[in-house]
């Protein structure tokens, strides 16, 4: 137990500490070493989890707790937040000394044109890794593409696409 | 609207209680919801004072809203501020997230709720897709960005590189690339 608790730990830690450009830059780490190293849940389960925490309000990052419950219980699910959240708060807090220090400094702007493209890969890895966790039938793919397509094409607000997911979904059509 | 000038500033329990009802209302991304609370409703930060301190949180690693909270909790009120912020913040949405996780795990074996979950997990796909394709748009002119982002995507989506080693080795370089073959 306490030693799924560590792995919990460190692999939420290290989420969140290379999570550069926000919560889904880390899914497919944490992909990685829940489904692939780990072996907690298949593909499919982490999928859903993801899901569910995309459909809860708050921090895209919800899916760390969620993971830690299914996991270990209530213990998983404390020790995985304060790793998601502690470190990174911790940086942040000794950072905006720094940041007010170098301000103007231009160097500031060239580590940010620097680290916008590697976030922009690892969003593009995380969507690619959900598509094909969740994708296996016609439908799911149907409605994967048609939600991607609205969400791009119109103004409207993201919980009303996964209502239509989950709506579709419970007909149980094309499954 | 008067976004220049600010209110006094918020008490801990002030903070708290802010960034509670932002966990709590904040379906599909909290960023746009935080911009108007902090600088329109409760009039904490000037516009400019939250784009400074939003690009601060952008630049680091963690999520981008729970950064915030902590970076205008300590702006405030210290440390006490930083942590009633955070705290605020992932109370609800921890909760929430537990609920649902229950409701999943007791009723995984009705077939209704096996479909109506896979329906909404290819839903938040397509949330992830279209974010990905949103991001990636201003790169279109950019081929230096494109070949860095192709090499990220393909270094963890195909070969499934961890994650930790692949960011030491690529913010370097790519920080590096940008520096020197910029203009």
């Amino acid at each position: 137990m306490s030693e799924t608790l560590a792995a919990l730990a460190l692999i939420f830690m290290q989420c969140s500490l290379v999570a550069f450009g926000g919560g889904n830059s880390a899914l497919p780490e944490m992909h990685r070493q829940v489904v692939d190293v780990q072996h907690w849940m298949s593909s499919a389960d982490f999928a859903a989890l993801y899901a569910l925490a995309q459909a809860a309000p708050g921090p895209n990052l919800m899916v760390g707790p969620l993971i830690g419950w299914q996991v270990a219980g209530l213990a998983g699910m404390l020790v995985t937040t304060v790793a998601l959240f502690g470190p990174s708060s911790l940086l942040t807090i000794l950072a905006l000394h720094l940041w007010r220090r170098f301000k103007d400094q231009p160097w500031r702007a060239v580590v940010q044109a620097g680290l916008a493209p590697v976030s922009i890969g690892l969003v593009a890895a995380s969507a690619t890794i959900i598509v094909r966790a969740v994708d296996h039938e016609w439908i799911f793919v149907a409605i994967t593409a048609v939600s991607a397509g609205a969400l791009l094409r119109f103004r409207i607000h993201p919980l009303w696409i996964l209502a239509m997911g989950a709506a579709v979904g419970w007909t149980g059509f094309g499954q | 609207m008067a976004t220049t000038q600010t209110e006094e500033a918020p008490t801990t329990f002030g903070l708290f209680k802010g960034f509670l009802i932002l966990g709590l209302t904040g379906f599909g991304g909290v960023l746009p919801l935080a911009r108007h609370m902090v600088v329109e409703q409760r009039r904490w930060l000037t516009g400019a004072e939250f784009i400074e301190l939003l690009s601060l949180c952008q630049f680091l690693p963690g999520g981008n809203i729970v950064n915030l909270s902590v970076a205008i909790g300590l702006h405030f009120r210290g440390i006490p501020g930083a942590a009633a912020a955070l705290f605020g913040l992932i109370a609800a949405p921890t909760t929430v997230v537990l609920g649902l996780g229950v409701i999943y795990g007791r009723y995984s074996h009705d077939p209704h709720v096996v479909h109506m979950f896979a329906g909404l997990a290819a839903a938040a796909a397509g949330l992830l897709v279209s974010m990905a394709v949103k991001l990636a748009l201003p790169l279109r002119r950019k081929p230096l960005g494109i070949a860095i982002a192709a090499a990220i995507f393909v270094a963890v989506a195909g070969l499934h590189l961890p994650l930790v080693p692949t960011m030491l080795v690529a913010a370097p370089v790519s920080i590096f690339l940008m520096m020197t073959l910029r203009g």
